[in-house]
């Protein structure tokens, strides 16, 4: 065994020094992949608090402000610490693996990128206990009422700030990985898609995460420096705050989908046993959303008093983001037609991302008309909304990846009984949580409030009942997880009768160092 | 604990059965509109859903044809296709064709939503931390509108009335049939009005006025509540909309009247010490127990106890100061222009003689007055 190990150059330190001092892309994807399933289910707890006290009127829990430091820290966490890192880790482990590249191009800094994390995490865990409690303005921290916020409002900022460098670090090695690792024989057009989305997903990355490490500086210095940016009574403007951070905000909802758009249309067609259909197309697909993405920020801000050129220009740019993602569905639905499909769990995680992430988009098309979103903004139909593009959207593409990798990953498969249990109980959690909240948004409830009028009661009761089927489920997830991880039927180097990308040409669970010697791809 | 919680759970899932059982809503759609504009909208959504309701149909409905017919485990074979320029095109022209389509309604009501020109009326509207104060300039009325849910509602210890959380002390009253500008602005955080049976919803933004119209259709009150989070109370500070026939609305604007010019005259009144606690007790009940709470116990640790404070026990000026100025950097508002010197006084004079506090000394709206210059 020793002499394998000699001849792999399998040298690493062993216990908690070989996950600090890491620079290998696998212990790093692990490293994101764990952390983010921690903070998943730290931010999902805090969900689960806001759909106890909704469950009824009145307030039964806990104290509206409380509430609001719940919303505030379920949105910030998922987004930048469980949603963000997932994808990291995928491209971690799978991007090297699919180019054939020995490591990511920055090893070091990819450690550094890694280790920022928990910095962050245990910032903002911790401000709930500070005086006051964490931050209670919303994720999207809108001044003047973050001013509000006592010492967990500069930690909250330090934190996004940490967070952005790790990503601004993990976008560039990401970039510099593809652009110079790939294997002799990988064009650019020939990389799996997967690679694509997260190539132009750093390229997001990486010009807008300055912008909102800018606009949460200029909040810090409001707040403790005597600036007046977004200070009207000192010739600011706190529209503006709105302007920039959703500049960085919408490529973020990107940010959070592109690398899912990757998984399902990796794995669609492995199970369909048939090519992808319009790969070209998918790439400038997704290459046209990016461009969109920064040119459709005030459909966020539709209320704040826009002139009307600029309503009508960012509806319309809105309206056009369902022509490039209506051709995603179209293609993978494409890629179904005629196959040969089998329905193992990755696949059935995908095809569920197809069908809800499809009525995301169809609520975006509704969200994207002036008139209709004004009737809309800030209520329940926004929460709906943008839980079908990033539960069922993004978090449903992470297990799909999850379960489809995992073999690769450990070297054994994953239970699919329970896995396939998995994915129908989160389905239906899903959808009993937050199909219900369209109607909400639509006969009048706001978001964000703790306790609402008795004509909401019934679909809020619903909606929690669903809230904690979907959280519970979860907990099943883990387990399979645990179980996979310790043991189960070998893998075998590819597992799956379709896949035909790199990563399955090499054993499983995938050796410490891979493609020390470059593949060639014809 | 636990079994308080059992009980509370069960107590609210049979009273939630029940309340299911006999008045459940499951409202599906917008409220029924009441304006032009609100009427556009509904028709514009509902255009919208029939047209995704069309795409729905063809994409699901492909989606579960193949699921069904094209699956290994009946033996189909996997054809090889995976290009067609041809298909690619047309999947990419049609959504194009149906969002023109759709964009053409969509921007002849932005165009009429922004036409507030030529209105009947104006009404300036500031929205504050957790209220809204509306300002009929040209008539000299001004009036906080503050939530009227008594706080055991909230707080389950009584049963909660059909207009719970919507429901307000002093009403916006306006004339049927009439256009109504609304000037919003905020006098501390963001706030967003919102009445949807008017097809209305607007930030408030402090420091700067937006500008919206309304024109109600039929007599009636209409209600809304603030949509933008503005921070603990933000789901507690409703808007009513009380729309009345002209006749009426003449009648009320004319009390109103009346009302303010009594309170001008009132302003320099000198007041005794029970008759001042008992009209303070009423302004702090409206605007100061939200955070300090009922008993001036206030919530550690953001929100300071009154009961037994230095500050408060303490010389006048201290204290005036963080009422009439606020607390730069907590959500203490500056009073002084949200209430009158009468009640500023009033208030000062209840908190220093309430509970455990009992200085013993009056404040006359003269000592306010006199701060304000």
């Amino acid at each position: 065994m020793e002499a394998v190990h000699e001849h792999d150059h399998d040298h690493r330190p062993s216990g908690i020094m070989r996950w600090i001092t890491t620079t290998n892309h696998k212990d790093i994807g692990t490293l994101y992949l764990c952390f983010s399933f921690l903070m998943f289910f730290f931010a999902g707890s805090l969900a689960l608090g806001v759909r106890a006290e909704l469950f009824q009127p009145g307030l039964q829990f806990m104290q509206p402000e409380f509430f609001n430091q719940l919303t505030t820290m379920h949105g910030l966490i998922m987004v930048f610490g469980a949603i963000m890192p997932a994808f990291v880790g995928f491209a971690n482990w799978q991007v090297p693996l699919m180019i054939g590249a020995p490591d990511m191009a920055l090893p070091r800094m990819n450690n550094w990128s890694f280790w920022l994390l928990p910095v962050a995490a245990i910032l903002l865990v911790a401000s709930f206990f500070m005086p006051g409690g964490a931050v209670s303005g919303g994720w999207t921290m809108y001044p003047p009422l973050y001013m509000q916020s006592g010492i967990s409002g500069d930690m909250t900022i330090l934190a996004v700030h940490i967070l952005g460098i790790s990503s601004i670090m993990g976008a560039i090695n990401i970039i510099v990985t593809i652009m110079n690792m790939r294997a002799p024989g990988m064009t650019y057009m020939k990389m799996p898609l997967f690679v694509w989305t997260w190539f132009i997903t750093a390229y997001l990355l990486v010009v807008a995460m300055p912008v909102l490490a800018g606009v949460v500086t200029m909040l810090l210095t409001d707040r403790h420096f005597d600036t007046n940016f977004f200070n009207a009574a000192g010739g600011g403007d706190p529209v503006m705050f709105q302007h920039l951070f959703w500049f960085f905000g919408h490529p973020e909802v990107y940010i959070m989908i592109l690398p899912a758009f990757g998984i399902v249309s990796t794995i669609i067609p492995t199970f369909a046993r048939k090519p992808l259909f319009g790969y070209s197309s998918m790439v400038y697909a997704t290459a046209s959303i990016a461009f969109l993405s920064f040119i459709v920020w005030a459909h966020h801000m539709y209320t704040v008093g826009m002139p009307t050129a600029a309503q009508l220009f960012f509806m319309y740019a809105t309206m056009l983001i369902a022509v490039p993602t209506g051709v995603k569905i179209f293609n993978w639905l494409a890629t179904m037609w005629q196959g040969s499909m089998t329905f193992e769990t990755p696949m059935l995680f995908s095809i569920g991302f197809v069908a809800l992430f499809t009525i995301g988009g169809f609520t975006g098309v509704v969200l994207a008309i002036v008139p209709v979103d004004i009737q809309l903004q800030d209520t329940y139909y926004v929460v709906a909304h943008f839980h079908y593009v990033l539960v069922s959207g993004s978090l449903f593409a992470i297990f799909a990846g999850a379960y489809y990798w995992l073999p690769k990953w450990t070297g054994h498969m994953y239970d699919e009984t329970l896995g396939k249990w998995h994915f129908w109980l989160s389905v239906i959690g899903f959808n009993i949580t937050f199909f219900p909240q369209h109607f909400l948004g639509l006969a009048g409830m706001p978001r964000r409030i703790p306790d609402y009028a008795l004509q909401f009661a019934e679909f809020n009761m619903i909606s929690s009942v669903g809230g904690f089927m979907f959280g519970i489920t979860q907990l099943l997830f883990l387990y399979i997880v645990i179980k996979c991880v310790r043991g189960g039927k070998p893998a075998g180097n590819s597992p799956w009768e379709g896949a035909d990308t790199l990563e399955w040409t090499v054993p499983s669970p995938a050796p410490y160092h891979t493609f020390a010697t470059p593949p060639v791809v014809k | 604990m636990m079994s308080n919680m059992i009980k509370k759970i069960g107590g609210g899932l049979a009273l939630a059965m029940y309340s299911m059982l006999a008045q459940a809503e499951y409202a599906l759609n917008f409220p029924k509109p009441e304006s032009v504009i609100a009427g556009q909208i509904f028709d514009l959504h509902t255009i919208t859903m029939w047209i995704i309701v069309g795409i729905a149909v063809v994409v699901f409905g492909a989606m579960f044809y193949t699921i069904l017919m094209h699956r290994k485990s009946v033996g189909y074979k996997a054809a090889n296709f995976h290009h067609s320029t041809m298909v690619e095109i047309i999947w990419t022209t049609i959504p194009i064709i149906i969002l023109v389509a759709m964009a053409f309604p969509a921007t002849k009501t932005v165009l009429a939503m922004k036409d507030g020109s030529n209105p009947d009326m104006t009404v300036k509207i500031t929205g504050y931390q957790w209220k809204w104060e509306y300002d009929y300039q040209q008539d000299g009325v001004k009036f906080m509108s503050v939530l009227s849910t008594p706080r055991d509602q909230i707080e389950n210890k009584a049963p909660k009335g059909v207009n719970y959380l919507l429901e307000v002390d002093n009403p916006m009253v306006v004339p049927v049939g009439k256009k109504v500008r609304i000037l919003l602005t905020a006098n501390d955080v963001i706030h967003a009005w919102w009445v949807p049976a008017f097809g209305v919803k607007q930030d408030a933004i402090p420091g700067f006025i937006r500008d919206s119209w309304f024109k109600a259709d039929t007599v009636g009150i209409y209600r809304g509540q603030c949509a933008e989070l503005c921070g603990k109370d933000h789901g507690f500070m409703p808007i009513v909309v009380e729309v009345k026939s002209q006749a009426d609305y003449d009648t009320w604007i004319a009390d109103q009247k009346a009302k303010t010019a009594a309170t001008a005259q009132d302003a320099g009144k000198v007041y005794e010490l029970a008759e001042l606690k008992a009209m303070g007790e009423k302004v702090y009940a409206a605007n100061c127990a939200g955070c300090h709470q009922a008993k001036g116990e206030g919530m550690a640790p953001v929100f300071p106890a009154l009961d037994g404070s230095k500050i408060v026990n303490g010389p006048k000026p201290a204290l005036f100061d963080i009422v009439m100025n606020g607390k730069a950097g907590t959500s203490m508002p500056a009073f002084s222009k949200q209430l009158s010197d009468t009640d500023i006084a009033a208030a000062s004079t209840y908190v220093r003689n309430a509970w455990s506090n009992k200085t013993g000394d009056v404040t006359q709206s003269s000592d306010i007055k006199a701060l304000r210059k």
